[in-house]
């Protein structure tokens, strides 16, 4: 992990100016290493505090429901191993495998999901960003306050549509609204006018290439750290949305992830099983995102960057 | 399609050829626009305008038994949003929050982002990864963590919690804070740092060799430099404090603090439960609206101070 940090984006400490030290007038090396241990002070005061949650969720995961409070905390016991194993068997097989379910509810909503709403909107950001045409402005600021509009202020007025379509308590119900980011084809317009030459879109089209074969062959590739970007934020979005599918859905078999954590969670009181249930299935529910997100790395710490740039 | 035309006449006048791409360039604009337009006719744009045929309609019944049937109301049901003091209270309380909690989240999410762009530390990549990790912990999952982690008996910093009710009607909004600013810090410090990695660094050297310092050009050259991301980030702060929901509504089985009107989201889900959909979609309209005027006038005052 560490052998990035040997090389970083730019060697700013090493700058040309600072060896000879002529610079620091009257700043002794005394103050710079006060300075550094402050600094990595900080850092790993809050380390503790953004790790340690996770760490009591992970350690927790390896007790029984009454070792939580008997045992030392946020540590392991001396079966953990054996009881992890126990906790996970019982998550899953615990309501016919409703934990599954769910699992795979949320793979759908959100993987599905930002799929498809990652290239519906890589197309429309592309097309704002590469081609003059008439009410290219207006339709770029519909985009913009679409962005500003709540997503939380159209699920009620979308329970009300789906029902009167008698589509409410479906997947479809939490599927289709899902779809839609404004922010992804904000994004894709900046990332396109950012990384898609238009001498290379001249040349495609004298090479006789069509302007969709183009986009999906040429453009695609070009934009790719920006798309991957684009679909874990629009991943995340989904996975970690709320609102929609409480207001949407009945059917226990049809909940994403959280919404059925959530259920368990607000049961405790009358099911006190669900209290370890419900502390292994959140460690397993964000398994997957920090693995998403640790092996595309690469692609969105710089996607995020050109972002930012604007 | 067009390939073998070019290649039978080179030399077509190149008039015809500049015609026939525009064409082409004008089906395939609409093509690539088409999927996203339906989409968002769909589901953003007609649900918008639902909310408001909505709240202009209220339901009315003949007699005590007779059927409900819902008549145009005017602005009957935005007079009830106005005299709502439950809602009112609840809009209140998230401006609180977000005018406490906004400015420390992002000041923390600055100084961790100047910090990752300074000389002084190392392990720069793993002080990124912790940090931006709670980012994968949804809401939902957060609040359930931190519930345990403030509740007295199941806490493992039992001797805090027992002495200090996290929990309780003074502090569970500040409980809620610090969930949201514990998810979110590091997912601000990376867009902060993704600006501060963009700025030459031929300026840094300039700056040194006119003896400003590291805290210098931090004040000096990197903030002014980075506003433009934070006021982004800003922005997506403000609209998503006025949208809390998930984690108020979590904790509301670890805390009996939190009432069904705590947030304006939580009153237009409770209203909804009712069910009085006419109320709750003018509660919808309302809070849009605001949220949309609140992020705008952000952005508005924001861009002219930059500008000046």
């Amino acid at each position: 992990m560490s052998s990035s940090t040997t090389a970083p984006r730019r060697p700013r400490g090493a700058g040309p100016t600072e060896p000879d030290g002529a610079v620091d007038h009257g700043r002794g090396p005394r103050q710079s290493i006060m300075s550094r241990s402050a600094a990595m002070l900080v850092m790993g005061v809050f380390t503790l505090y953004f790790l340690t949650p996770i760490w009591w969720l992970l350690t927790t995961s390896t007790k029984t429901g009454s070792e939580i409070t008997s045992t030392v905390p946020l540590w392991f016991t001396a079966n953990s191993f054996g009881t992890f194993f126990d906790n996970l068997a019982r998550l899953f097989t615990y309501g016919d495998g409703l934990f599954g379910r769910w699992l795979i509810n949320s793979a759908i909503y959100a993987g599905v999901g930002a799929l498809i709403g990652t290239i519906v909107a890589a197309m429309c950001g592309y097309a704002l960003a590469k081609y003059e045409f008439k009410g290219r402005e207006a339709i770029f600021n519909i985009v913009l306050s679409g962005v500003l509009v709540p997503a939380t202020a159209l699920a009620l007025p979308l329970f009300l549509i789906f029902s009167q379509a008698n589509l409410t308590n479906t997947m479809w119900a939490v599927f289709l609204p899902s779809l839609v980011s404004p922010f992804g084809v904000y994004l894709a317009r900046i990332y396109a006018a950012a990384s898609v030459p238009g001498e290379l879109l001249e040349a495609a089209r004298l090479d006789g290439s069509g302007e969709i074969r183009t986009f999906f062959t040429v453009s695609t590739r070009l934009m790719a750290p920006a798309l991957v970007t684009i679909f874990l934020f629009q991943f995340v979005a989904i996975w970690n949305n709320f609102f929609l599918p409480l207001i949407m859905l009945r059917d226990q078999a049809l909940f994403p992830v959280t919404l059925g954590l959530y259920a368990w969670n607000s049961q405790i009181s009358q099911i006190p099983e669900l209290r370890i249930l419900v502390i292994v299935g959140a460690l397993v529910s964000i398994v997957p995102l920090i693995i998403a997100f640790l092996a595309l790395q690469r692609f969105w710490s710089s996607g995020l960057g050109a972002g930012g740039v604007k | 399609m067009t390939v073998p035309s070019t290649a039978d006449a080179p030399k077509a006048p190149p008039v015809a050829r500049k015609n026939r791409s525009a064409g082409a360039q004008r089906r395939a604009v609409a093509l690539f626009i088409a999927p996203f337009a339906v989409l968002f006719l769909a589901f953003y744009a007609i649900p918008i305008v639902y909310a408001i045929v909505q709240s202009l309609l209220t339901v009315e019944r003949e007699g005590t038994f007779g059927a409900p049937r819902q008549v145009f109301g005017g602005l009957v049901q935005y007079e009830q949003v106005f005299q709502d003091s439950a809602f009112w209270t609840s809009v209140g309380r998230v401006l609180l929050f977000g005018a406490v909690q906004v400015p420390i989240m992002l000041g923390l999410a600055l100084l961790f982002a100047l910090l990752l762009d300074s000389p002084l530390l190392k392990g720069k990549k793993f002080f990124r990864l912790a940090f931006f990790a709670p980012y994968a912990v949804p809401g939902v999952i957060a609040a359930i963590m931190w519930g345990f982690l403030y509740s007295p008996s199941l806490s493992p910093f039992g001797a805090v919690t027992s002495n200090v009710d996290f929990l309780s009607a003074e502090l569970v909004l500040w409980a809620i804070a610090n969930i949201v600013t514990w998810v979110y810090v590091g997912y601000n410090m990376l867009i902060i740092y993704a600006s501060l990695l963009a700025i030459p660094t031929e300026i840094y050297e300039a700056a040194r060799l006119d003896g400003a310092n590291n805290v210098q050009i931090a004040w000096r050259i990197k903030i002014p430099l980075v506003v433009p991301a934070i006021i982004l980030t800003a922005v997506f702060s403000i609209i998503g404090t006025l949208q809390l929901l998930a984690e108020p509504q979590t904790l509301r089985s670890f805390s009996s603090a939190i009432n069904s009107t705590f947030t304006p989201n939580l009153a237009v889900y409770t209203t909804a439960s009712v069910p009085n959909y006419n109320l709750a979609a003018a509660f919808s309209v309302v809070l849009a609206l605001a949220t949309f005027i609140l992020s705008f006038v952000f952005l508005k005052s924001t861009q002219r101070k930059v500008t000046q």
